[in-house]
């Protein structure tokens, strides 16, 4: 008979190890190693809350202390998703409260969140310190109000860019006197206006205040009070940042910045009047993120900026930058590892400023260290895209949007295949991609055969024929999430692979031409697929939810026309 | 065992790895029709979208929903007073006196007043009656209203449609005899 460790000295190697990958592998080994491991796992990650319950999470781990959950598929964000399709948070909230009393972190999603999920979570658990809910929605200020007045050890209150029903400012005005254990504050998606005093108080009682991200309704002018209260912050997220122009306010505003000797990340900056944004000269050369994307300010005012952050690893910034910018980006930033331009009016017919795939050029060429890219553009060549990847093989995210859809390469008018190709095949560390413009089945070739780490891609009004589909899902090893929109992808692919399928988290199809038999033979046949069917004309109708959750077939034969198909992965086998 | 579907698992086992253009007699172009027909609202009735060549679709000049994929938090932010006729699409969201959830709609879709109410008669399973300026909506016991800029309720149908969409904020089905009270007497 084998000796083997005593149990808590087991747990104890165990607790060593975080990854999920890993304790799930630990768990694999043997009963024994399955049981300890189940015990002292403290921190559980959901991909896709619709691929386990939440009952059986609570059975096989007891002992949780932070839990970290998604919900809607990632087009959500892009209105594809029709309303009441779920992701609502509740049932788990309640499971939690039930068996997690010692829940300390609960990070979400694009889930759906209530008034009463917060409460419950308010009253629940009596250790809590993280919340962060990220692109979420369905809650009011009142939810935000029970957190405050009732979680004594909060430290991380993070409310990353929710649509938030904004009842009143009222509900900051909760936390107690005695509570002083604040590390992480955004409300930067809230509308209305907090009392400042209250804020200011706040702040100043919390001496551990290192994130502090302020909405829009927090005037310039109360924004050096509340530095002078927190000058220990790394990270503020401004309020507006326009007043009058006036000396004392500037000077003020200087002050207090060159205070903050900590300083690592800026963000917020709405309305911004250029003649107030060198008050934050004095702290640039600190700076690490920026986050500019909603300064509607010219070139010039941004490069100013930009070019005096010399240790700028991190910038969001609109297309204002133009080409220009981003040269003179390239040349000051040799340390940036991440970028992604917005498009300032997306919308409009005609380029609005003058960016273009130079800038990114300029980019890739002058910063070694780029790893993560996010583009909008109007136009693109495959001579860009090559010398990007050839630039900088140690890309990881690129994404690229080209504001008209299938637009060619804007020199040979042909597709872009070559281009991307260049990218996969040089990239050999790809983990996300997007692409666009025009864009014919070889560039699935391309991306089947090269794309060997890739984790996520994202295709839009692109392919000829479910070869396409079918170079992806055979040949991308890694793949664990795929979109697709208004691509000629049909059911062939999608049944040939359907095994690659189970091994994926997600994959979202919408108008494309699959079949509704072609979903119900997945569901029939992939027993651990969760295949569902939204049916309806995302235009004109407003789609109706057809919920085929373990797909029983209720018989009910769907119209004609387009069908959008989500295909939720796995039933995780290690959850059963 | 149904036909369709016996066929379709034959297809599913039969892999084939021509090369794109290789003979495949069952393959389909018109999906290829059908995706351009929904980045188009101009083909929106047009059953054959004429379209030999599919890599040179006429490029879409209005959006296809979602498109460009820009968040509608980063929209809002951006151009929040903007509402000019820029096809960045106009949700609202739509509630209904004792529905379960809300909905939402893009008012850009809808060129007038009958086509709005046609689709939110569609949408809540009801039927809100004839309008008149004089009686409100009669015959029916809903009547659609909206908030306006101002925040004040306002029945639907009393301002020019161009007006009615750039001031209304969100819309409900009231019910009953609230819905009453707004026709004048």
């Amino acid at each position: 008979m084998a000796y083997s460790f005593p149990e808590e000295v087991l747990e104890h190697v165990f607790s060593f190890i975080q990854s999920d990958k890993d304790r799930n592998a630990v768990s694999l080994v043997c009963k024994s190693w399955y049981e300890i491991e189940r015990w002292c796992r403290r921190r559980i990650f959901v991909g896709n809350c619709y691929a386990v319950s939440p009952d059986i999470m609570t059975r096989r781990f007891p002992e949780v202390r932070s839990v970290e959950l998604k919900g809607k598929p990632h087009f959500a964000d892009y209105n594809l998703v029709p309303e009441g399709w779920g992701a609502y948070v509740y049932p788990w909230i309640a499971a939690m409260a039930r068996e997690y009393p010692c829940l300390e972190e609960i990070r979400l999603k694009r889930m759906v969140v209530s008034d009463e999920s917060l409460e419950l979570i308010a009253r629940s658990f009596k250790h809590f310190r993280i919340l962060v809910l990220a692109s979420c929605e369905g809650f009011s200020t009142d939810g935000l109000a029970a957190i405050a007045a009732n979680c004594r050890n909060l430290q991380e209150l993070d409310l990353q860019e929710c649509e938030v029903d904004d009842l009143s400012g009222h509900w900051l005005s909760h936390f107690p006197d005695t509570y002083t254990s604040l590390v992480s504050l955004n409300i930067a998606c809230l509308s209305s206006e907090v009392s400042l005093s209250a804020l200011e108080r706040l702040v100043a009682r919390c001496p551990n205040l290192r994130s502090l991200r302020l909405n829009r309704a927090v005037p310039l002018e109360r924004l050096p009070n509340l530095l002078y209260g927190a000058p220990q912050l790394i990270e503020l997220g401004t309020g507006v940042y326009s007043a009058e122009i006036r000396n004392d306010v500037f000077s003020s505003l200087t002050d207090a910045f060159a205070g903050c000797k900590n300083l690592k990340g800026l963000s917020g900056f709405w309305d911004v009047v250029p003649a107030y944004l060198t008050a934050v000269y004095p702290i640039c050369s600190g700076l690490t993120s920026l986050n500019l994307s909603y300064a509607s300010i010219q070139s010039e005012d941004l490069v100013k900026l930009v070019s005096q952050c010399h240790n700028l690893q991190c910038l969001w910034i609109l297309d204002y930058i133009e080409d220009s910018g981003l040269d003179a980006l390239a040349m000051s930033c040799k340390d940036l590892q991440e970028l992604r331009v917005f498009p300032s009016d997306p919308f409009a017919p005609e380029p609005n400023v003058s960016l273009t795939e130079r800038g990114l050029v300029s980019v890739s060429a002058g910063c070694p260290k780029l790893q993560s890219v996010l583009y909008f553009c109007r136009q693109m060549s495959n001579a860009a895209l090559v010398s990007i990847a050839r630039n900088r093989p140690n890309l990881t995210h690129f994404r690229l949007a080209i504001i008209e859809p299938r637009s060619p390469d804007y020199l040979t008018q042909g597709p872009l295949d070559s281009g991307f190709g260049a990218i996969v095949q040089h990239c050999k560390e790809l983990r996300r991609l997007s692409m666009a413009g025009l864009l014919t089945d070889r560039v699935f070739e391309y991306i089947g055969t090269y794309a060997k780490k890739l984790e996520m891609l994202s295709i839009a009004f692109a392919g000829n024929t479910d070869l396409g589909l079918h170079h992806v899902l055979s040949g991308c090893e890694n793949l664990k999430k795929l979109e697709i929109r208004d691509c000629p992808f049909g059911d062939e692919a999608l049944l040939a692979n359907a095994a690659k399928l189970e091994t994926m988290r997600s994959l979202w199809m919408s108008s494309c031409p699959v079949s509704f038999g072609a979903c119900k033979l997945l569901g029939q046949k992939m027993p651990r697929l969760n295949v569902e069917v939204i049916e309806g004309d995302l235009r004109t109708q407003g789609p109706k939810t057809v919920r085929l959750r373990s797909f029983t077939y209720t018989g009910r034969l769907l119209g004609q026309g387009l069908m959008h198909l989500i295909l939720f992965g796995q039933w995780m086998k290690k959850w059963h | 065992m149904e036909g369709p579907m016996t066929d379709l698992n034959l297809k599913a086992t039969e892999l084939r790895l021509g090369l794109p253009g290789s003979d495949e007699p069952g393959k389909q172009s018109s999906p290829i029709v059908r995706s351009n027909k929904r980045a188009s609202p101009e083909t929106k009735g047009a059953p054959d979208a004429n379209d030999s060549d599919v890599n040179r679709a006429p490029p879409a000049k209005s959006q296809a929903v979602g498109w460009p994929p820009v968040r509608s938090y980063r929209k809002n932010c951006l151009q929040p007073k903007k509402m000019e006729a820029d096809g960045s699409g106009m949700y609202v969201k739509v509630s209904m006196d004792g529905a379960p959830y809300l909905r939402k709609i893009d008012l850009k879709v809808y060129e007038s007043y009958p086509e709005l109410l046609k689709a939110l008669e569609n949408m809540f399973k009801c039927s809100v009656g004839v309008y008149s300026e004089r009686e409100g909506y009669d015959g029916s016991e809903f009547a659609p209203t909206y908030e306006d800029k101002d925040g004040d309720w306002m029945l639907v149908g009393d301002v020019p449609w161009e007006m009615f969409i750039t001031s209304c904020k969100r819309l409900r089905i009231m019910k009953g005899s609230e819905a009453k009270g707004l026709g004048c007497p």
